[in-house]
């Protein structure tokens, strides 16, 4: 069993603490994915699992070990770096040999696990090339084939895939994630990409200034983020965020004003009384339609149109200056500058307190 | 004629280093060659210079003082290349950990190349005093006798002590070099090896070595030129001596033309040394890149 468990972990540089207390359990087999905006410590916390960087509070624990003591290579991980890491003067089969050389596997048995590995991973041709020969999506691949004969208990990923063109990149998360399958093992992937994020992982770890702010399945996230930040994070094109005041409650119905002067109404999950503090209704992109179908009108005045295909966004602003997104059908031909209506359902708001909080909303 | 007057300003500032190279390293450089075929003096004199073919060249090859001072250039250059590139690989990636107050000891590392040769020299010469220098004193200290050694006036010994001060003089140089050579390998890729469970010593031959593959490269053709042309310490320490045991190449030719006055002569040995150290870079070169 390789269950992954980090409880109260800290970690300081020269006395700045870059990561707070964070607490984790990352069950055998699941794909977890660490992300944030860059620079809020999903690198940092990779690397001390993986032994690169020692924890300065907290306890590290794989597969049943303590491993806060272990060198990197007694803790059972593999890492794929960004940059790929590779020895550039090795041939690929020797950068995938030569960690099990130095770890005194027989010959014959390393030749059996790095052909396999080449074979899950398409290389056997280019064995004998020199990193240097290689394409960066085809480097990529060498990196994790020196990952995979290692056979980890867990394996980590920093942002494998931001070298990579568009194109390659779809090509190789649905790559990972086939090979997640296969191997079935622990995997910790680190991206600031949401998008990755959304698509690859079982669970999404969500980090803000060394903080771990929400955990949950995509769809969890997408639907209950915990905050505005997690809100805004999540999903594409981003939430939108519409300024509100508290206007009134009569047990749990509350009622919120925009300041285009629109009331709206919602039913709270709590039992908490608002206070008069300023709000934020969250609502995305393709919860807002066109037209005067549901109860909460704006009117906006069309700024840009993203044409994507079948789906459009329409960047758009209110009267007061306040912009949105919305996803339409492309079919809806609109025409920039001009004023149009749309609406949206209530129950499909979010409604964040003024210090980004979520307000439990009852769902029906 | 557009692409004429185009030209002119860059011409016209290329023009200072331009004069500068020709007139202090082109026109010595041919002149040499010239005169190395002649039978040039350093003070003109009544009768005119004559073109005498290959008479220097010959004369060169036939003395067996010129062969001696080969001789002692290869076996100087034999000895402290190898020291001299493992001392100063091995105090770069000393100097590139994280030690503490490592920027200290990268300043003192440092110092000699601040200093010119000819203190250095001097410095040694105190240094390596018969009887009563330092070194002669920390001998006597150690073998608690009154003896001591002749460090630069023994035959056997005296190119030993010109070893050990020019290792010690020029090190510096090639470790900055190293060091900047070591900082150029990513550090990630030192992670993954880590991870991967490589020892030091294997980080050393798997990662670091073959990343300063050109930083080797340079660093040998440096220092076997470096090596090759010995001279500052030989001629402020013993002149070559004693008894020829610490003539070199450089110091050959000086005797010749300065002392002597023979210019001509001097030239051929010049001659015969640039091609000699030309052919050794080229040679380098070519093995290094096969490799
Ligand atoms: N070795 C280090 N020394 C000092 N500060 C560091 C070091 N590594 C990371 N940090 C700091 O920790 C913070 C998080 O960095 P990092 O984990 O690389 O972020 P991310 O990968 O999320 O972009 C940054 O503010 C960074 O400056
Ligand atoms: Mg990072």
């Amino acid at each position: 069993m390789s269950n992954l468990k980090l409880s109260g972990i800290s970690k300081s540089f020269d006395g700045i603490k870059t990561i707070h207390d964070v607490d984790l359990d990352i069950k055998d087999g699941e794909f977890v994915v660490f992300v944030g905006p860059s620079g809020c410590g999903k690198s940092t916390l990779l690397r001390l699992i993986a032994g690169l960087e020692k924890v300065t509070e907290g306890e590290i624990n794989i597969g049943g070990r303590v491993v806060n003591d272990l060198e990197p290579s007694k803790r059972g991980i593999s890492m794929v770096f960004q940059s790929y890491a590779l020895y550039p003067h090795m041939t690929v089969r020797q950068n995938m040999s030569v960690g099990l050389k130095v770890a005194g596997l027989k010959k014959s048995e390393i030749e059996r696990k790095v052909n396999e590995a080449a074979k899950i991973l398409q290389l056997d041709d280019l064995m004998e090339r020199k990193p240097a020969q290689l394409s960066g999506g085809q480097r990529q691949r060498v990196a994790i084939g020196r990952s995979i004969v290692r056979n980890p208990d867990v394996f980590l990923f920093d942002e494998p895939l931001s070298n990579l063109d568009a194109e390659l990149r779809v090509k190789m998360r649905l790559e990972i994630t086939a090979l997640h399958e296969q191997l079935k093992s622990t995997m910790i992937y680190v991206t600031h990409d949401q998008v990755e994020a959304m698509t690859m992982a079982d669970k999404i770890v969500v980090l803000k200034e060394g903080r771990v702010v929400q955990v949950g399945s995509p769809l969890e996230l997408y639907n209950n983020p915990v905050n505005q930040f997690v809100g805004g994070f999540i999903g594409s094109p981003r939430m939108n965020f519409i300024a509100a005041s508290f206007h009134k409650q009569e047990g749990k119905n509350i009622t919120l004003k925009t300041k285009t002067g629109e009331n709206v109404d919602f039913a709270l999950d709590t039992d908490t009384t608002l206070k008069n503090d300023p709000l934020s209704i969250g609502i995305r992109p393709e919860h807002i339609a066109l037209g005067n179908k549901y109860s909460v009108k704006i009117r906006l005045k069309i700024k840009a149109i993203e044409l994507l295909g079948g789906t459009s966004y329409v960047h758009g602003s209110q009267a007061n200056g306040e912009d949105l997104i919305i996803e339409i059908k492309s079919e809806n031909m609109l025409e920039r500058h001009k004023e149009y209506d749309f609406s949206f359902c209530p129950s499909r708001c979010h409604v964040f307190d003024h210090l980004g909080n979520v307000i439990k909303l009852a769902r029906n | 004629m557009k692409s004429y007057k185009r030209f002119l300003p860059e011409v016209g500032m290329l023009l200072p280093a331009i004069i500068l190279m020709v007139v202090f390293i082109f026109i010595p450089f041919f002149l040499s060659g010239y005169f190395s075929f002649t039978n040039e003096r350093l003070m003109p004199r009544p009768i005119p210079t004559q073109w005498i073919g290959l008479r220097n060249y010959e004369r060169i090859l036939a003395d067996s003082e010129f062969w001696m001072s080969v001789k002692n250039t290869l076996y100087f250059a034999i000895v402290v290349i190898p020291i001299q590139l493992s001392l100063s690989l091995a105090s770069a990636i000393l100097l590139n950990s994280k030690l503490k107050f490592i920027a200290v000891f990268r300043g003192i590392t440092i110092l000699p190349i601040l200093t010119p040769i000819t203190v250095i020299v001097v410095i040694w010469a105190a240094i390596f005093q018969t009887p009563d220098g330092l070194l002669n004193g920390i001998y006597q200290w150690l073998t608690g006798t009154y003896d001591y050694i002749d460090w630069l006036g023994d035959e056997t010994i005296a190119m030993l002590s010109i070893v050990i001060l020019s290792i010690w003089a020029s090190f510096p140089f090639q470790m900055l070099i190293y060091l900047a050579g070591l900082q150029e390998i990513p550090k990630d890729r030192y992670e993954a090896a880590e991870i991967d469970g490589f020892n030091k010593w294997q980080q050393f031959r798997y990662i670091t070595f073959p990343g300063l593959r050109n930083t080797n490269i340079f660093v040998v053709i440096i220092t076997t030129i470096g090596a090759l042309s010995l001279f500052t310490q030989v001629n402020i320490l013993t002149g070559g001596g004693p008894n020829g045991s610490t003539t070199t190449i450089i110091q050959y030719m000086f005797s010749n033309g300065f002392s002597s006055q023979k210019i001509g002569y001097a030239s051929a040995v010049s001659v015969i040394f640039f091609i000699t150290v030309a052919s050794l870079g080229l040679l380098q070169r070519r093995l290094m890149r096969n490799e």
